[in-house]
């Protein structure tokens, strides 16, 4: 066992794409070899990577417009890294995770890292899976990493916060302006990207956004991305534009913030992940209340009474 | 901890030029309602793609659909390219059309099971059951 973990860290050192996995799965179902795992990793290549967010609903083309971000990456010969989430079933567990399907054509690069991932109907406990697999990439020397997800759900949303910036993701023919205004959507968005420019309506869309988004203060925040990414039409525009963000938020302390918030997001799931299994073991031992509320007061006062006072 | 209540993940994946997905688009549908996380490749897939997937993903099997009489080829070209990438823990199964006397082959190729049309789901979800439960037991660091 301890011969398996050393060759596996030998192997996460080598950036080998089965240690990477390996790594990730175990992180991922709690192992515990976790946390020797992730202590383990370079640190200084995860300072220095850039960790991109790209959200946006079901069908907009975020996937392809990844696999055409990732070319362009690819050609500036960048390793990347690219940790795709998809919903599980809340009623059997089950997930089918598609995101491969359009990204295929990097299958055998290997300095293109994907994982797919599902959500696993966890409240808490995605930010700690998917930061991790984000730190493993980074720590390999992927840089970007891109975590993808579909903008709806609060789970999705806090994947989000991981990232050093967000491409929120449009396409015509999916709603009017109204439906990207409600409170959410815009606000997590550095960049928004109109899709599908080729498509109907997409003038139309990208004028109301425009409209909508008039008065920003931040110049990059009122400017909307035009692209088709099926052919790769406005692809360099964004990356030019996805740099020089990045670059902004580094000189003017947003990238360290954002670093320092997503961290203590992380801390916090990881801390609900690792006490989950000791409450439900508790609950299960002894009934504390009928009210749920002040079963969990009392709950927690048993097992941390430091940090109750009542 | 709870890595024994993880979901199995696999893989299911089309090689070579043969469209015909409405099968392996209804397995991986079939594993995803019985609890497994399902990473779908879709259609026209080189071997050598679906292995590099396979190992990225981290999977415990790979479901192989062929309708095209390519079978005898392009399974075996899966269990190559793991090797390859020195992988031997990951299951293949395959199904299709496939003729009885090319079954044997394929075993000896190195494909775990192989499903011919008519085969009851609940046989094949077993197989897949029990492939990754092998693999976990003999894969935990």
């Amino acid at each position: 066992m301890r011969n398996d973990l050393n060759a596996l860290l030998a192997g996460l050192h080598n950036h080998e794409a089965r240690s990477i996995a390996r790594a990730i799965s175990l992180v991922e179902n709690d192992h515990e070899a976790a946390e020797v795992i992730l202590a383990s990793l370079d640190q200084h290549h995860i300072t220095s990577s850039q960790v991109l967010g790209i959200t946006g609903s079901p069908g907009v083309g975020k996937s392809t417009l990844t696999s055409t971000l990732v070319r362009h990456f690819r050609g500036q010969g960048k390793r990347v890294g690219i940790v795709a989430v998809d919903p599980s079933s809340s009623i059997t567990g089950g997930a089918l995770l598609g995101d491969r399907v359009r990204m295929m054509g990097h299958a055998l690069d290997p300095d293109v890292v994907v994982r797919s991932m599902a959500t696993r109907g966890r409240l808490g406990g995605l930010c700690a899976a998917a930061g991790a697999a984000v730190r493993i990439m980074a720590a390999s020397g992927c840089s970007p990493v891109i975590i993808e997800t579909v903008g709806v759900g609060q789970s999705e949303m806090d994947i989000i916060r991981l990232a050093d910036l967000t491409l929120m993701v449009l396409a015509p023919g999916m709603g009017d302006e109204i439906q990207a205004m409600k409170a959410g959507i815009l606000e997590v968005a550095d960049l928004l990207v109109v899709n599908k420019t080729d498509c109907l309506g997409a003038e139309t869309l990208t004028m109301d956004l425009e409209a909508a988004l008039r008065g920003k203060k931040n110049p990059w925040q009122s400017r909307v991305y035009k692209t088709v990414a099926t052919t790769g039409q406005g692809i360099d525009e964004l990356a030019i534009a996805i740099d020089e963000l990045d670059a902004i938020y580094r000189s003017s302390g947003e990238h360290d913030r954002r670093r320092h918030s997503s961290l203590e997001l992380e801390t916090v799931d990881w801390a609900v992940e690792l006490l989950k299994p000791r409450l439900l073991k508790e609950l299960q031992e002894k009934i504390y209340a009928a009210e749920p509320r002040q079963a969990a007061r009392k709950l927690l006062a048993r097992l941390c009474p430091s940090i109750t006072d009542t | 901890m709870h890595k024994h209540n993880s979901p199995f993940r696999v893989l299911i994946g089309k090689p070579g030029l043969d469209g015909h997905d409405r099968g392996a688009k209804f397995i991986a549908r079939a594993l995803r309602d019985d609890g497994f996380e399902v990473i779908y490749t879709g259609i026209r897939r080189t071997p050598e793609e679906i292995a590099a997937a396979a190992i990225q993903e981290d999977v415990s099997a790979i479901g192989l659909s062929s309708l095209s009489g390519a079978h005898l080829r392009l399974f075996p070209a899966v269990v190559e390219a793991l090797r390859a990438a020195g992988v031997t823990d990951i299951a293949v199964l395959g199904g299709g059309v496939i003729p009885e006397e090319d079954i044997r082959q394929l075993k000896e190729a190195g494909i775990d099971e192989v499903f011919t049309p008519g085969t009851p789901l609940e046989v094949i979800l077993e197989a897949f059951r029990s492939a990754c439960r092998q693999q976990r037991k003999t894969h935990q660091p």
